[in-house]
């Protein structure tokens, strides 16, 4: 079936049963308690709000930052030439950024699958060989980061809390783009959101490693920064044609 | 359709390939609600199946090899079916649908069910699932900022029914009379259907009430397991103890052939039409297989266990007047054992169990207090829109 999304029978509003919704609009309206007089009340849910700030504050972490525990392990390491009080937050971030970047090397791989099957059939805003370009300098910025835990004697197989974070939200991009049903013009909105996010990861990441007295990890990290604004101003420019450009 | 001279798909025709299993799913958007109330009630009945060959192989040395033979199928169905559930759907939209197949399939069982007092059981079962729907609807309303209205399609009220947070009853006030041997084909069917049904809302809640992140859903999904489990055991107890397991098993199949009937009866969808008649003939094949079982082990007519005529398919469209009647007029029945009485008669051990449970709190409360249900979210309410 072609790759575009055309108009159809949609039943899921109320105006595709305008007379049976009105009904049960007016049955809700006789059968429901009155709703919150105040706006503020609406928004927060009433009770939800209570509900999950006692829970907050109850709740342990995800879970802790791996760090060598050996005093050896932490002299013969990298580690001691972290300054700043806090050098589990950058392992962490470090680690952040590593699993985002492994797991980009998919999400393109997804999306390369999904072009080259229809490539045939609609006219792509990209070409293939655009995508395989930052597919792998998905995965050179992997490998930086790598590099540079292990250079701080930290562990890289390691998962750590923000790694798992960013697993998690970005697991909605993963269903887009490697379902079968989405767009091209779909996944690529996708990708635009993570490659923003991405800027925004080294971005912080090299202010990061600047505070935390790692000078020699700016440069690389800098490199990268710039790849991935291209990479987005790219994907942005994409998802333009695909979406206001007529592609046919 | 006469069930007995139907033979079906005999069981070495039978077979799906991996592909064919994890076919193209139906478009949330697009099919009808009722479709998607088809394939959540056949799965739920294609899992029970698997449920009770694996009870009756524990306890029959004899029956081991024909029970797997036929399970094999029936997995292979079940995954059929349930993989025509689209990814989109999140869990609480799944979750939603499940509840308007409680809602809409108990309602119809319950208006088609011949004897009175077992009608009364869905009836009762009926509201407390209809109350599920509308905290349920608060949620997704309140955590993802979407309109319940999406999965229902209109076909579905959404406001309170017997408050969840009263259903929490003691043991004994959820078991109900069983059926009797003389009882209709029909009732026998029903009741079977609407147990593998509660039975798969409750290990659906079970598997997905954990993998939400956010405490409100959490409690939710643990509040409402424990009121589906009583929902099978309700809709369990209606099942006569002192059937064979070989009649359970025959039945069960019979149950099978009448859901995928009355589905093909009814789909919109062609692709799914022809799904459904050709698990109809696959579980007529089972039927028959199951016949000869019976026969052979217990030297006994199957046509004293099944009458010859399929009954009449099982409707699948909104039954909203007849939901609206119940709840005017039996949302404050209670039980008391086996019986229905009027709220200040229930039993006072169902009151005392509920004041432990509750005692830290309500999450169905909770969720949806000042809840009403409106087109477009209770964000697009006038006061919001205002703001
Ligand atoms: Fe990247
Ligand atoms: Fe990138
Ligand atoms: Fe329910
Ligand atoms: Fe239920
Ligand atoms: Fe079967």
């Amino acid at each position: 079936m072609e790759n575009v999304t055309r108009s159809g029978f949609n039943r899921t509003g109320a105006q595709t049963s305008l007379h049976t919704v009105q009904n049960m609009q007016a049955f809700a309206d006789e059968q429901s308690p009155s709703g919150p007089s105040h706006i503020d009340g609406v928004l927060e849910g009433r009770s939800i709000a209570s509900v999950r700030a006692e829970s907050v504050h109850a709740a342990e972490r995800i879970g802790s930052v791996p760090i060598p525990t050996t005093l050896t392990g932490v002299l013969a390491t990298g580690l001691s030439k972290l300054t700043g009080h806090r050098p589990e937050v950058l392992v962490d971030k470090l680690g952040e950024r590593l699993a985002f970047e492994r797991t980009g090397v998919r999400l393109y791989q997804a999306l390369i699958d999904k072009a080259e099957a229809v490539q045939a059939d609609v006219a792509l805003p990209f070409t293939i060989g655009e995508l395989k370009h930052i597919r792998d300098e998905e995965l050179e910025h992997m490998h930086i980061v790598t590099s540079a835990l292990e250079g701080l004697g930290a562990d890289p197989t390691a998962q750590t809390p923000c790694a798992d974070v960013a697993g998690v939200a970005s697991s909605g991009a993963m269903q887009v783009l490697s379902d079968p049903r989405t767009t091209i013009a779909q996944c690529l909105e996708t990708i635009l959101s993570v490659e923003l996010t991405d800027g925004a990861g080294w971005d912080l990441l090299i202010r990061l490693s600047g505070s935390a007295g790692q000078d020699d990890l700016i440069k690389p990290f800098s490199e990268a920064l710039a790849r991935e604004q291209v990479h987005a101003q790219q994907v942005k420019g994409w998802l333009e044609r695909a979406v206001v450009d007529d592609l046919d | 359709m006469n069930l007995l001279d139907h033979k079906g798909v005999p069981l070495d025709k039978q077979g799906l390939t991996w592909k064919e299993m994890a076919g193209q799913p139906i478009s949330k958007l697009d099919d009808e609600a009722f479709t998607r109330v088809r394939i959540i009630l056949m799965n739920g009945i294609e899992l029970d199946a698997l449920r009770l060959s694996h009870i009756g192989a524990r306890m029959n040395a004899d029956l081991r090899l024909p029970l797997a033979r036929v399970r094999r199928i029936e997995q292979h169905q079940a995954t059929a079916v349930s993989w025509l559930i689209g990814a989109d759907h999140s869990p609480l939209e799944t979750t939603i649908a499940y509840e308007q197949v409680a809602i809409e399939v108990t309602a119809a069982v319950a208006q088609q069910e011949p004897d009175p007092y077992l009608a009364q059981v869905y009836r009762f079962g009926l509201l407390e699932d209809f109350d599920h729907l509308y905290r349920y609807s608060a949620l997704l309303d309140r955590m993802e900022g979407k309109d319940a209205n999406n999965i229902l399609q209109g076909n579905t009220d959404i406001v309170p029914g017997r408050p969840t947070v009263d259903e929490h009853r003691a043991p004994e006030d959820d078991l109900r009379h069983p059926y009797t041997a003389k009882a209709d084909l029909l009732s026998k069917l029903h009741a079977t259907l609407i147990t593998a049904a509660e039975y798969q809302t409750h290990d659906f809640y079970m598997t997905i009430g954990p993998t939400f992140a956010d405490p409100v859903a959490r409690q939710l999904y643990a509040e409402i397991a424990s009121i589906e489990e009583q929902h099978v055991t309700q809709y369990g107890s209606l099942l006569n103890p002192r059937q064979s397991f070989l009649e359970l098993w025959l039945l069960h199949e019979a149950a099978e052939v009448y859901g995928y009937y009355s589905c093909a009866q009814s789909e919109s969808n062609p692709r799914l039409r022809a799904l459904w008649e050709r698990f109809c003939d696959y579980e007529l094949g089972h039927l028959h297989h199951v016949c000869e079982l019976m026969k052979q082990h217990e030297r006994r007519d199957p046509a004293e266990v099944l009458s010859r005529e399929l009954p009449a398919p099982l409707p699948f469209h909104s039954q909203r007047e007849f939901v609206r009647e119940v709840l005017a007029t039996e949302v404050d029945l209670r039980a008391s054992g086996p019986d229905f009485v009027p709220v200040e008669q229930e039993n006072p051990a169902s009151i005392a169990y509920r004041e432990r449970v509750n005692a830290d709190g309500s999450p169905s409360t909770e969720v949806a207090a000042a809840y009403h249900w409106t087109s477009g979210t209770e964000l697009n309410r006038p006061l919001a829109r205002a703001a």
